[in-house]
């Protein structure tokens, strides 16, 4: 390494790859450490991207959100727009790294950051995934509603760059970090460093971009030298926490896997409840619990005879060797298709058609429905380096620890549908459907702090949660009740058929009767002509809503992402407008700051 | 007289058979109606029931059992137009589970109403002019009469009586038009007070009360079984009046010795226009000295018992401000069906169809319900249920009998002219799954048990022998097994009491031969006594009055 940057009169590209090259096996812990390292390097070799003199300071911590006061000294910000955790925890090893090397950083969430101090900012990172249907999350709305703003400022003085998480089976990929991107340079902003657009395996882009931003803003704000004890005194993030990660899950016990639909149901959906290792895995009710899955064996037999590739061949990849079949049943994706996957495709596939696009793909294909569609020769090493890498799902937590102590429940929907007269599974879903007492799951906390009950007992709770959305707020619910909380609680559901698809109603008939629920509206679509959905229900009882929300009310979303939560959104500011008198603008003002205040929080999928 | 049972507190408190059945019935969380409601709900004609099919499986789904309503009509006579039966076909095919069940006691039953079409379909079924007011609950049940159509004009008087009678025995709650039909709510009219009751009484009667109409020699009805039975007698033609007979009834409890059927004593004669000051009084003494405190010593028959059946005849003359002539003579023939064509005396002619357990749906190469249903369309004399839930197409057009015969054979509709004569008779009650009481199967089961039967009857050359065999899933006995030869009654899963040796006639009750039988052991024992029965029967003897003959039966009254 000390090779390739001391020939620093390369060109920019090939230091690139070259340094690529070295940094392709390293996890992010250490590029982290590698982060710090070549900073401090960059400061005793005098600040070859130097454009500021660089002046000795005092090593700022920059953990989590604390905040590092240096009096007037330039800092680093680092703001994050996160739904699930992947993008706050990239934003704090940034900060981490940032710190250590010497840096004055901050790192914050988008929700708690004044927008107005944008133009004043002089290097500021930006971590940002996109939801929904190309959305920011949550916690970004009302920053990026600001940014795209008549009120956004002019950044003249700005240097920035943009780390986008996203998914490329996604139509809108990355799509909020892309749109910042752009309208930060479109305000006078400078790329301190290109955008980096990361799937979900992000792990190697985001450490990469990482490095980059450290080194960057060691140039920009002209850090001084530090020792090198320092430096190296940076330990791996995943090692200070013994939680178990996706990397290094925990094994669980099922002891419960029990269909929850009725007959002549269209969804199956599935109550799991695991056994947790006393003192492991310490969840509140809001988290997420990762599954480390594999994909159903059916779906690996069809791509292997769809591709006619031999699943004993030995493939190496990423210094491992394994059987082809190894590798698409547990480490590679074969249920979502990604764009670098199809693009992959196309390229091998015969010329007349070659120009489709990833657009052009149906949501629900899988990748057996390209390739059986699109006929292309695929080798067994080349499939398995194109395909993603299989990442785990989550799954809300359906339990709180004070009603079920060492166990954690789920809610999972079975996805099983078919293409083209095929049947064709989700493969995480599929998994755990079929995964029967007694067998064992890899399991990791997914933590959400935002999803959180209110600390304060007494206060009102509104959840709206069709489908497998209701899931946490069964937790809550739970939760409350356990923890005598004189609030009320307030449950909206919506489903298909009320005889069928009523998710855990035994237990909501139970908590109303035993007042640890005081209100329960349902919405069941197909059991009258016309279709009806919880935000129906939820206008019917506007009035109500608007009085819960002005007395101070926490509100809770959760489930599908693509109609429902804008549809419940929809629904809110038509009930805040017309129940509160508001203008449409100031009925979303009204929703920025209950989200602002974290009262209006959603956890959509 | 003890503390009044629960039911009779939900009665008392009902305002008029209100209760909350309106808010249940809005209540989105749960398919079943408030607990009270759902007792008030049977006086309204329906039952809250569930699938128990599923039960289990649903409690382990965390989903609360598959609610649905059962829905049983008022059907005097069971008679019923082609019209109103197109109207049921069509809520059959809507609202219920695709079956139109007729039940024994002549009326319709439709299962597998959810709640929240249930006021839907109460409506739609009023609108066929058809009510289940009083279907079910404690009042007068529907009130039954012989199908018998030889001598038309008399027996056409006695369905008449059953109708006025019928009528004349409601209960006077506008609830019922109020929570289904959309009336004028109680609520609305300041100071209004639920209806005066003036026969049944605020809290009703202290339990289900049942009246049926005999022609003889057909007892199809089971007059004895009957708590108000009326014996007609017709002399040259014309209806003279009607003997009567109280304090039948068939319910029992398993292990509980103090329960147990009676049949009904016949206490005199009455003149018709007599007959409605004598039911009421005979209702208005069961109210005022029925058993309120316990249900299972509450039917008429135990207030008879307790009290004496002097006593009750005195205090009914008494009431009625009549003393009844002596009973006339009469005779029965038989408690079956006739089945196939018949003429009546006014030349119109009549076909009676055989319909298994009364459950006329569409299945694989029995598309019954669609098969009546072309009937109905071309029918234009009336439809008939008979008390053995069979279906007597009535007074039929010059004309029509082709057709008729046709649609007959083309849905297999033509089971009384296939089937054995056990097969052609027999009678099971609903049981599993829809009935929340049953223990064991009936309905379901007797299609494999006849088989079975058949073929032991074969092997002893007995197919042709008439033989009369009923299979209830529970001690209530609602397929009136204890009067049939051979009668099951239902205790656990799989397993059934067997009760031997009526007349097949209504006049004497089958006993108690062995407890808690499985399949292989009933077909074990009936097969030795039919061997018996084939080597020592004597010429037109039946399988019932052959037991008793030979002495195989224990002496003992049937429990
Ligand atoms: C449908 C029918 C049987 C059939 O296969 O046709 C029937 C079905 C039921 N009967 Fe019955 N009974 C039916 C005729 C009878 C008869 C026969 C008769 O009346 O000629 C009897 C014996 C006579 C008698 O009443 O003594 C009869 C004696 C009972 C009893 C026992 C009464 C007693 O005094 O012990 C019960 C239980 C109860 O009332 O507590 C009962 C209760 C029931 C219920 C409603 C169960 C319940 O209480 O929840 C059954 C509904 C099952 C279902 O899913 O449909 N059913 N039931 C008959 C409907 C007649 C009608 O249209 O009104
Ligand atoms: C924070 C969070 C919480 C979550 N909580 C829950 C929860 O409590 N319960 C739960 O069930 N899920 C939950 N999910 C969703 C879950 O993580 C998975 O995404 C889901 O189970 C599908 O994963 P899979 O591996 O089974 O399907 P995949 O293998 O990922 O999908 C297979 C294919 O099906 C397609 N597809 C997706 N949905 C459908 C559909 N409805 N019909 C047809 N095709 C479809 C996809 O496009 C894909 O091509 C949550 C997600 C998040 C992010
Ligand atoms: C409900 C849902 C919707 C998503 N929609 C998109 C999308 O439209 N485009 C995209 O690129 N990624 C999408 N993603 C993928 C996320 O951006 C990706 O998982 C990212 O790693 C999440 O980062 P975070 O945990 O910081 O929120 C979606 C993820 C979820 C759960
Ligand atoms: S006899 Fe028993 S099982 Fe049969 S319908 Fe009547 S109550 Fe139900």
């Amino acid at each position: 390494m000390s090779h390739a940057l001391r020939q620093s009169h390369l060109p920019e590209a090939e230091w690139r790859s070259e340094l690529d090259r070295l940094t392709l096996s390293l996890d992010a812990a250490a590029l982290n450490w590698i982060s710090g390292y070549t900073a401090a390097l960059a400061r005793e070799r005098g600040g070859a991207y130097g454009r500021s003199e660089h002046r000795p300071q005092e090593l700022a911590p920059g953990f989590g959100e604390a905040e590092a006061s240096l009096g007037t000294q330039a800092r680093a910000t680092v703001l994050y727009g996160s739904q699930t955790g992947h993008g706050r925890r990239l934003a704090e090893q940034l900060g981490d790294a940032a710190a250590r090397a010497g840096l004055a950083v901050r790192v914050q969430s988008a929700l708690d950051y004044n927008p107005r101090e944008l133009a004043t900012e002089s290097v500021l990172f930006i971590v940002m995934s996109t939801h929904g249907d190309g959305d920011p999350p949550d916690e970004a709305r009302a920053f990026v509603d600001f940014l795209h703003g008549r009120r956004a400022p002019k950044l003249g003085k700005l240097a920035y760059s943009v780390l986008a998480l996203g998914d490329s089976s996604y139509p809108k990929y990355c799509e909020a970090g892309r749109l910042i991107d752009e309208r930060l340079v479109a305000l006078g902003g400078r790329r301190l460093s290109a955008r980096v657009d990361c799937d979900v395996d992000y792990e190697r882009a985001a450490g990469a971009w990482l490095s980059e931003a450290v080194i960057g803003a060691s140039a920009e704000l002209g850090v001084a030298a530090i020792g090198s004890a320092r430096v190296r005194a940076l330990t791996p993030l995943s090692a200070v926490s013994s939680d178990p990660t996706r990397q290094h899950p925990l094994e669980v016990e099922v002891i419960a896997n029990q269909l929850i639909t009725g007959r002549g149901s269209l969804r199956a959906v599935h109550h799991l409840e695991l056994a947790l290792p006393a003192g492991r895995l310490d969840y509140h009710p809001g988290d997420a619990l990762g599954i480390v899955h594999e994909n159903p064996p059916e779906t690996v037999e069809r791509v292997l005879e769809l591709t006619g590739l031999d699943g004993h061949a030995p493939v190496s990849f990423d210094g491992r060797e394994l059987p082809l079949h190894s590798w698409l049943r547990s480490e590679r994706e074969l249920t979502r298709l990604t764009r670098p996957f199809i693009d992959a495709h196309r390229s091998r596939a015969a010329s007349g058609i070659a120009q489709m696009t990833a657009l052009d793909i149906p949501q629900t294909w899988q990748v057996a429905d390209l390739l059986k569609s699109v006929p292309a020769q695929w080798t067994a090493a080349e499939l398995v380096v194109a395909l993603r890498a299989l990442s785990p799902r989550l799954y809300s937590i359906a339990s709180s620890r004070s009603s079920v102590e060492d166990e954690a429940h789920i809610t999972v929907a079975a996805l099983d549908y078919s293409n083209d007269g095929e049947r064709r599974f989700g493969s995480a879903s599929r998994y755990l459907a079929t995964h029967g007492e007694d067998s064992r799951l890899q399991v990791y906390i997914e933590r959400n702090k935002r999803f959180r009950l209110p600390a304060d007992r007494s206060r009102d709770v509104i959840m709206i949660g069709p489908g497998t959305g209701v899931a946490p707020f069964r937790g809550f619910v739970q939760e409350r009740a356990a923890t005598a909380a004189s609030g009320r609680n307030w449950l909206f559901f919506g489903a298909r058929q009320m005889d069928r698809d009523f998710l855990y109603q035994t237990e909501w008939q139970q908590a109303l009767k035993q007042g640890a629920l005081h209100r329960l509206d349902v919405a069941f679509s197909r059991d009258q002509a016309e279709r009806i959905y919880v935000q129906q229900r939820m206008r019917e009882q506007g009035a109500q809503l608007f009085h819960w929300l002005e007395s101070g009310a926490y509100l809770y979303v959760c489930g599908d992402a693509a109609n429902m939560a804008s549809d419940v959104h929809a629904a809110l500011l038509q009930i805040v407008g017309h129940h509160g008198g508001l203008t449409p603008e100031d009925a979303v003002a009204y929703l920025n700051t209950l989200m602002g205040e974290r009262r209006y929080v959603r956890d959509v999928y | 007289m003890g503390e009044l049972s629960a039911i009779e507190r939900i009665k008392a408190a009902s305002r008029g058979l209100r209760g909350t059945i309106v808010d249940g019935l809005a209540d989105p969380i749960t398919g079943a109606l408030h607990e009270d409601d759902a007792q008030l709900l049977k006086l309204h004609g329906s039952y809250q029931q569930d699938d128990r099919d599923v039960r289990e499986e649903r409690r382990l789904q965390k989903l609360e059992p598959a609610y649905s309503f059962m829905i049983r009509t008022r059907l005097p006579g069971g008679v019923c137009t082609p019209k109103q039966w197109l109207a049921l076909d069509a809520i059959a095919r809507r609202y219920a589970n695709g079956s139109l069940r007729l039940t024994t006691r002549q009326a319709f039953q439709l299962h597998g109403v959810v709640k929240r079409e249930l006021k839907a379909t109460m409506a739609a079924i009023n609108q066929t002019l058809i009510d289940t007011i009083a279907a079910c609950g404690d009042v007068n049940r529907n009130v039954m009469a012989s199908v018998l159509v030889v001598e038309s004009a008399a027996h056409e008087q006695v369905q008449l009586w059953a109708r006025r009678l019928s009528e004349h025995l409601l209960p006077r709650s506008r609830a019922y038009h109020e929570i289904w039909l959309d009336g004028a709510r109680l609520e609305d009219t300041p100071g209004a007070m639920p209806e005066k009751e003036p026969i049944l009484g605020r809290t009703y009667l202290p339990r289900k009360f049942k009246c049926g109409m005999a022609i003889p020699p057909s007892n199809d009805i089971d007059v004895f079984s009957q708590d108000l039975g009326f014996i007609a007698i017709i002399e040259d033609g014309a209806l003279r009046g009607f003997n009567v007979s109280v304090g039948g009834g068939l319910g029992a409890t398993h292990g509980e010795p103090a329960t147990y059927p009676r049949l009904g004593d016949v206490i005199g004669f009455l003149t018709p226009d007599q007959l409605l000051r004598v039911a009421e009084a005979v209702v208005t003494t069961q109210r005022d000295f029925g058993d309120r405190s316990n249900r299972k010593h509450a039917r008429l028959k135990y207030t008879i018992d307790t009290r004496g059946l002097e006593w009750f005849v005195g205090e009914v003359q008494r009431r009625a401000g009549l003393t009844l002539e002596p009973a006339r003579a009469f005779h029965f023939a038989s408690s079956g069906d006739q089945f196939g064509w018949r003429t009546s005396a006014d030349g119109l002619d009549h076909l009676l169809l055989r319909i298994p357990s009364g459950r006329i749906a569409d299945r694989e190469g029995a598309p019954w319900l669609s098969g009546l249903q072309s009937i109905a369309q071309l029918h234009t004399g009336d439809f008939r249920i008979t008390p053995n839930q069979n279906l007597l197409i009535a007074r039929v057009a010059p004309g029509q009998r082709a057709p008729i015969d046709a649609l007959v054979r083309e849905h297999a509709l033509d089971l009384h002219e296939r089937a054995s004569p056990v097969r052609r008779d027999a009678l099971a009650c609903v049981a599993l799954p829809t009935c929340p009481l049953a223990m064991a199967e009936a309905e379901r089961y007797l299609p494999r048990l006849l088989a079975l039967v058949e073929e032991r009857l074969a092997a002893h050359g007995l197919s042709k022998a008439p033989l009369l065999m009923r299979i209830s899933g529970c001690p209530n006995g609602c397929s009136r097994p204890y009067l049939a030869e051979i009668g099951l009654i239902g205790k656990a899963p799989g397993r059934y009491n067997l009760h031997l040796g009526s007349d097949a006639q209504g006049r004497r009750l089958n006993v108690l031969y062995r407890e808690n039988l499985d399949e292989a052991t009933i077909v074990e024992l009936l097969d030795g006594l039919f061997a018996k029965y084939a080597a020592e029967r004597l010429e037109q003897e039946r399988f019932g009055d052959y037991l008793w003959r030979s002495k195989h039966l224990p002496l003992r009254a049937t429990a």
